[in-house]
């Protein structure tokens, strides 16, 4: 994984006609991570999202090089089908092979699960199954919005592997996360240091 | 890539039972008809074909809420998106598979209806070919309207509204085509169905790229 990369400078974001942050600045690069912190509704997801293309800042650039994959609240799996299936379209859409579902299935174990319409999960199997998309994907940059919630311990422990196995392969994290992930000395960015002030 | 989202956008649509409605809802008017204007075999024989006309469109519009507005808030649409694939193939894609999930089941299902209204072969031919060119116009127009009102509410009704003035040239030609024996009417129907299934894509995509804002 080399030449990946992610990098943010003067990132401001409004919506809704109100400014939420500006100036945010962030350069990643290989087996790099970022941890962005801040109270709620002041922009996380926001800024994973322009960070994931889906949203354009009203200022700044931003730089990726590399395949995203983002996880965050929305499901985006069709709940009337078996696990296996749904996760199965995703990755012939991303162009993984079998063997790369297969391990991403096991690493959030899932394994069990594979018959079961997605409808029938609970709310932390759905979370390991939106996790499970973005490893088996395998893309570079890794978006990840609020990945530990739902989810108990032991899949906590899965999540925190899979993370640390996909720095150590060289790949990016970004997340925001209230739970600690196993990432080592992630850049951590508190959005509330950057929100605009309003006009005296 | 489109073939994986045309057969995903058929799936959906099976498993939602969605592909039986427009059916059942053309059986369903074509049988009431006789009810409603009397048994006159001639009277039906002359306005028949028209009302299949007009329950086509209708079918073609009870479909439109799911088209596009459970992807865009299950951030299917999003997690597509993210994937590099552009929103206007994503639509062609979505145009495809709507049309072939309507478009042919109408089709054949007119064959009964034309029975029940007592039309003649040569009614039913020109029925059948109309609606062949006729049905993938009435499909865009339905993803178009339900791109352009995903994420509104009461959707579904402000969608029919959207729709109804835009498919009225369709009618007009494609009820045309039955008593019109100079191939005019077709003609216009072509270029109708031609426009509506070329700007379709570039409008919706469009439509779902502002609606992330």
């Amino acid at each position: 994984m080399s030449g990946v990369a992610l990098r943010l400078s003067g990132i401001a974001c409004a919506r809704g006609g109100r400014l939420l942050f500006r100036g945010v600045d962030l350069a990643l690069e290989q087996g790099e991570s970022a941890l962005l912190r801040g109270p709620n509704g002041i922009g996380k997801s926001s800024l994973m999202r322009i960070c994931a293309g889906l949203l354009r800042p009203i200022a700044g650039t931003i730089e990726r090089r590399g395949r995203i994959a983002l996880a965050d609240e929305r499901l985006a799996l069709d709940l009337e089908e078996p696990l296996a299936q749904a996760l199965g379209f995703w990755a012939r859409l991303d162009g993984a092979d079998g063997h790369a579902l297969d391990g991403a299935l096991e690493a959030m174990a899932l394994g069990p699960l594979v018959g079961i319409p997605v409808r029938m999960l609970s709310t932390g199997q759905r979370k390991r199954a939106a996790l499970a998309r973005v490893i088996a994907s395998g893309a570079e940059l890794w978006l990840l919005d609020e990945p530990g919630n739902g989810l108990d311990d032991a899949s906590l422990e899965l999540l925190g592997a899979a993370v640390a196995a996909h720095l150590a392969r060289g790949g990016i994290v970004l997340a925001a996360s209230h739970q600690p992930l196993p990432m080592k000395s992630p850049v951590v960015i508190d959005l509330a240091a950057y929100v605009a002030e309003e006009a005296a | 890539m489109m073939a994986l989202l045309v057969a995903r956008d058929l799936r959906q649509a099976w498993q939602s039972a969605g592909l039986w409605l427009p059916v059942a809802f053309l059986l369903l008017v074509a049988s009431l008809y006789p009810f409603a204007v009397g048994p006159d075999a001639a009277l039906l024989r002359r306005s028949g074909g028209g009302m299949l006309w007009i329950a086509a469109l209708l079918a073609s519009l009870l479909p439109v809420d799911r088209l596009i507005a459970p992807d865009r808030d299950a951030g299917v649409l999003d997690q597509i998106a993210l994937r590099g694939v552009g929103e206007e193939t994503l639509m062609l894609a979505r145009l495809i598979a709507h049309w072939l999930g309507f478009g042919p089941a109408l089709m054949i299902a007119t064959l009964p209806a034309s029975a029940l209204l007592k039309l003649d072969g040569a009614t039913v031919w020109m029925l059948e070919l109309g609606l062949l060119i006729g049905t993938p116009a009435l499909a865009a127009l339905g993803l178009l309207v339900a791109s352009l009102t995903a994420g509104l509410r009461s959707s579904g009704a402000l969608a029919g509204l959207l729709a109804l003035p835009l498919a009225v040239p369709l009618l007009i030609f494609g009820a045309g085509t039955l008593g019109d024996g100079s191939g005019a009417a077709l003609k216009f129907l072509g270029a109708a169905s031609l426009l509506l299934v070329a700007i379709t894509p570039f409008a919706a995509g469009a439509a779902i790229r502002a609606g992330r804002e």
